[in-house]
């Protein structure tokens, strides 16, 4: 077994990182991710971690840096967060395209203007269609299985596509937890290298990336979907090995407190555990709710979302960003539509809070239980609800 | 991939859309919008070769007289060879104009 030790949530997803013994790492520090890559490139430079380290000249270039290895068919990662992400933004795209298995870390952060470093979930919403696999995590043991994982998932041969694997800025990636780190040769086994069917090589010509005119684009954009869409059966197949070997068992939707429960609260990333406390205060008061909470968001898990749903009347969503100008929460708008054609749906509301970094605190959470409660029987006529803002 | 590019279903797609057999973008032809094209006096041609030094495009040829001429199924109708030629022999017509 592993070793249970306290430590800051970035160190250790570098740690993590360091266990799957990664080829090269390009990357620019940029709030809240800093501690990641600072902690890896001084890895690299005392030689505990026999990688490149390629210290890029902004978030574009640190991206194509990873097409790059991995095409080359080296172990590649990167981390990044807020604008950096953003940046990258077309690169992404160009990464899943051509299949290029990678693993960046995300540090949810509120994109400007005003500027904010702190966490929010408008960085990661905004790249929800670049054909990345995103895993949200909740707690800093996650941060670091999830990691592990995310490297066996890309690589698999009927997946190759990148992964991201969201932590809330400062939230999460900035806090001391208790982590069980696993032993270096657990990793080795669970992660054999398994290189890319088709990588540069100068005795096998490829040509990656190439132009693809009006009639193969469509085909060629639907091999990349199917791919997407076998995505969900290897990570629980994925999860399942992890959980054989380390004894954690990770689902894509996860239910704390459902059963019988006639209303749910829906949360994703590290609220969560808030929000747990909140639900098991409003129980001892008598109140039927429970928390349900998304850890893959691409692709979601329609399936495991709706069987949870059954016998579910009202669904509080919160949002952890804005859909500018549209239905309000980019999550509550999937989760609607996801829910269109059921039969039997659940009443939902949408909440946004926690943006730029606010706190929701558990106080806030019961308020925003009770309060969706009763708008679920009223109704506001309102798309969604913002959390605690001064009016 | 054997078949035509009509032909392929997603399935004859490689991973990640890559090409693993030789070949160019030579099947493509480029010069279907152009506007301009090069007319040539060849009264006056030195033979120099500066036109074909020049294009952008790497679309002059030598002709079975000896002459550069621009392939007009890449000529994009610039007009840098018309530009460059020390001889004048290059005059850039419309597209329109017979």
């Amino acid at each position: 077994m592993g070793q249970r030790v306290g430590i800051e949530v970035s160190i250790a997803l570098a740690d993590a990182v360091k266990l799957a013994n990664v080829d090269v790492i390009a990357a620019y520090p940029i709030t809240p991710q800093t501690h990641i890559v600072e902690h890896l490139a001084e890895l690299v430079a005392e030689g505990e971690l026999d990688a490149e380290y390629i210290p890029v000249e902004s978030e574009h270039s640190a991206m194509s840096a990873c097409l790059g290895s991995s095409a080359a068919g080296a172990r590649t990662f990167t981390a990044t967060a807020g604008q950096g992400l953003e940046l990258m933004h077309e690169v992404l795209y160009v990464a899943s395209g051509m299949r290029l298995p990678m693993v960046m870390a995300v540090a949810n952060r509120a994109l400007s203007a005003p500027l904010s470093v702190w966490g929010d979930h408008s960085d990661a919403m905004a790249v929800r269609d670049t054909g990345w696999i995103q895993i949200f995590t909740e707690n800093g043991q996650e941060v670091v299985d999830q990691t592990i994982c995310a490297f066996k998932i890309t690589e698999h041969h009927k997946v190759l596509l990148p992964v991201m694997v969201h932590l809330d800025g400062f939230n999460l990636s900035h806090v001391i937890e208790p982590i069980e780190m696993p032993d270096e040769k657990d990793v080795c086994e669970f992660l054999p290298f398994n290189r890319s069917p088709l990588t540069l090589h100068p005795l096998r010509p490829v040509a990656m990336g190439d132009f693809a005119p009006p009639v193969v684009f469509t085909e060629a954009k639907w091999a990349q979907e199917q791919a997407m869409l076998n995505v969900k059966d290897t990570i629980l197949e994925i999860w399942e090995e992890f959980a054989q070997k380390f004894g954690r068992s990770y689902k894509p939707v996860e239910c704390y407190k459902c059963e019988g429960a006639k209303t749910l609260l829906f949360t994703m990333g590290s609220f969560s555990e808030t929000a747990m406390t909140a639900v098991d205060k409003l129980r001892d008061a008598g109140v039927n709710v429970g928390l349900i909470r998304l850890r893959l968001w691409r692709p979601f898990p329609f399936e495991e979302f709706r069987a949870a749903m059954k016998g579910v009347e009202t669904l509080l969503v919160l949002d952890r960003a804005i859909s500018s100008g549209g239905p309000g929460g980019p999550v509550a708008s999937e989760i609607k539509a996801a829910l269109y054609n059921e039969v039997e749906k659940p009443r939902i509301v949408s909440f946004i809070g926690g943006l730029g970094g606010r706190d929701i605190t558990v106080t806030a959470f019961e308020k925003i239980i009770v309060d969706g409660i009763e708008l679920a029987a009223s109704g506001s006529g309102r798309e969604y609800e913002m959390v605690g803002v001064r009016e | 991939m054997a078949k035509p590019e009509n032909e392929l279903t997603w399935k004859d797609i490689e991973t990640g859309a890559a090409v693993t057999e030789p070949g160019s973008a030579a099947g493509y032809r480029t010069g279907d919008w152009r506007s301009q094209r090069p007319d040539y006096d060849f009264s006056r041609c030195l033979k120099c070769g500066i036109c074909f030094v020049f294009c952008p495009e790497g679309c002059i040829r030598q002709n079975q007289r000896g002459f550069y001429e621009a392939d007009l199924y890449y000529c994009k109708g610039c007009g840098i060879c018309a530009y460059e030629c020390p001889t004048r022999v290059i005059k850039m017509r419309d597209e329109e104009e017979k």
